[in-house]
């Protein structure tokens, strides 16, 4: 049985039990100090003078902020360990943004909506039940460790779930759309789980 | 539903040093899937208490040797894995792995073209993937690879890249070497840019002609070249990029 198999002389670095945090590293991970970039693309530029963050899709009305706007909706700090599909986690990340609760307090849901979808410039997205973006859980993210949240790590602003592997934390971010049906996002619609859930390991379609 | 990909238990029957730093594991799968040049696998390592690690590497292969996998790992000093792929593990050995994986960052024959691919260090396996399953094919696909290492102690596949480049519609090959080169070296001798990138795509019809580029290395090179990329007209949806932190 896969169980039972042992790798011959294999003992490991254990920084999991090393950090004295085992109990916040999910399975199959392995803490960095690091903050690795992976994207599919090229990163795109982003014009703050015509950014805007939106909320549309099964909402009585969309609601729209601009750069200025955004971040005067009273930004917060948030202290958050973050999971990549690609094996690593990352402890105590600091971010400041606002939550996605603060968000959709403007706008009226439709009792049918079920579901987001994160879109991004450049055109990526990702879907996620709205339950998972309700009570704490997910925030749009301008600044990392205090300082302007870098293009590569997804500036001007991304969403930021940190319960989900971190594909689902939209970099470039520009609004969320309301759905009654689920729709698979990127790599979501290419082989990976559905949800992606770190501590269940649902890295991929299947698991 | 998704057929789950299972973790299997394969056998390791060739283990083939390329540089100082980068192996080839062939690896015999029991549960083989034909894969697509670009896509990775996972690597499962259990030690006798039950901890366990993962990483995910590269395929190194083509598609044509059914029920085989290779996978090119480098070795990274303070890592976890890749030092025991390394130094404990020879042929014959057993590994757990799954995969195929990754839908994105893939080209197969019949994807199209023209074909510009940029590779730093071990980011050349999955390009390589791909150049030896274009060749295997027979396809005709103008393809260009450009690839940076430190040193030529560092080029990884260069025979074989210098053969395949030989061949009938063979692709161009241009290295640069941005810490050391040796003397009478006449490839390039810097960091990869604009022009470096201007006139590798000139091999295959130039930027113009609409090329299907696959970038994959650091951070830093993936990150230049895909804005150099972008800034001299190409559209971002036929650029695909692989960055990696170093998997270790």
């Amino acid at each position: 049985m896969a169980d039972r198999f042992v790798s011959r002389g294999f003992v490991g670095r254990r920084d999991r039990a090393a950090s004295g945090d085992t109990g916040r590293v999910p399975p199959g991970q392995y803490l960095t100090r690091d903050f690795p970039v992976l994207s599919a693309g090229p990163t795109p530029r982003v014009d703050l003078a015509t950014w805007q963050f939106t909320i549309e899709g099964l909402v009585r009305e969309s609601v729209s902020w601009s750069w200025d706007e955004i971040r005067a909706l009273g930004p917060r700090d948030f202290t958050v360990d973050i999971s990549c599909v690609t094996k690593w986690t990352k402890l105590d990340t600091r971010w400041t943004g606002v939550s996605v609760d603060t968000l959709l307090e403007a706008v009226e849901l439709d009792p049918a909506a079920r579901f987001v979808v994160a879109h991004s410039y450049g055109g990526y997205t990702t879907n996620l039940p709205l339950a998972d973006v309700l009570n704490g859980q997910a925030f749009v993210a301008w600044a990392y460790d205090g300082e302007p949240l870098a293009p590569a790590h997804g500036g001007p602003a991304r969403l930021v779930v940190p319960h989900l592997y971190l594909w689902k934390s939209a970099k470039w971010v520009r609004g969320l759309r309301l759905l009654s049906d689920d729709d698979p996002g990127f790599w979501e619609s290419l082989g990976y789980h559905n949800h992606g859930d770190p501590w269940r390991e649902e890295r991929y379609s299947g698991d | 539903m998704v057929e789950p990909l299972r973790w299997q238990i394969g056998t390791v029957i060739a283990i083939r040093r390329q540089t100082d730093r980068v192996s080839s594991f062939v690896i015999t799968l029991p549960d083989w899937r034909p894969h697509r040049p670009g896509q990775h696998y996972d690597v499962r390592l259990t030690a006798q208490d039950g901890y366990q690690a993962q990483r995910s590497y590269s395929i190194a292969s083509a598609t044509d040797r059914a029920g085989e996998v290779e996978l090119g790992i480098e070795r990274i000093p303070d890592g976890e894995v890749s030092p025991y792929f390394h130094d404990v593990l020879v042929e014959g050995d057993q590994v757990e792995v799954r995969g195929p994986i990754g839908g994105y960052f893939v080209w197969e024959p019949g994807m199209g073209g023209p074909l510009l691919l940029v590779g730093g260090g071990s980011g050349v396996v999955p390009l390589m993937s791909m150049l030896r399953a274009r060749h295997a094919a027979g396809d005709g696909t103008p393809a260009v690879l450009l690839y940076s290492s430190r040193t030529i102690g560092d080029v990884i596949y260069r025979e074989e890249l210098e053969r395949l480049a030989a061949t009938p519609a063979g692709p161009s090959v241009l290295h640069t070497l941005t810490r050391e080169q040796p003397p009478g070296w006449d490839g390039y001798a810097r960091r990869v840019d604009a022009d470096m990138l201007r006139e590798a795509a000139a091999r295959i019809g130039g930027l113009d002609a609409g090329p299907l580029a696959y970038l994959c290395g650091p951070t830093l090179l993936v990150e230049s070249a895909a804005a150099a990329l972008t800034d001299l007209g190409m559209l971002p949806a036929r650029l695909r990029t692989e960055r990696f932190g170093p998997s270790s």
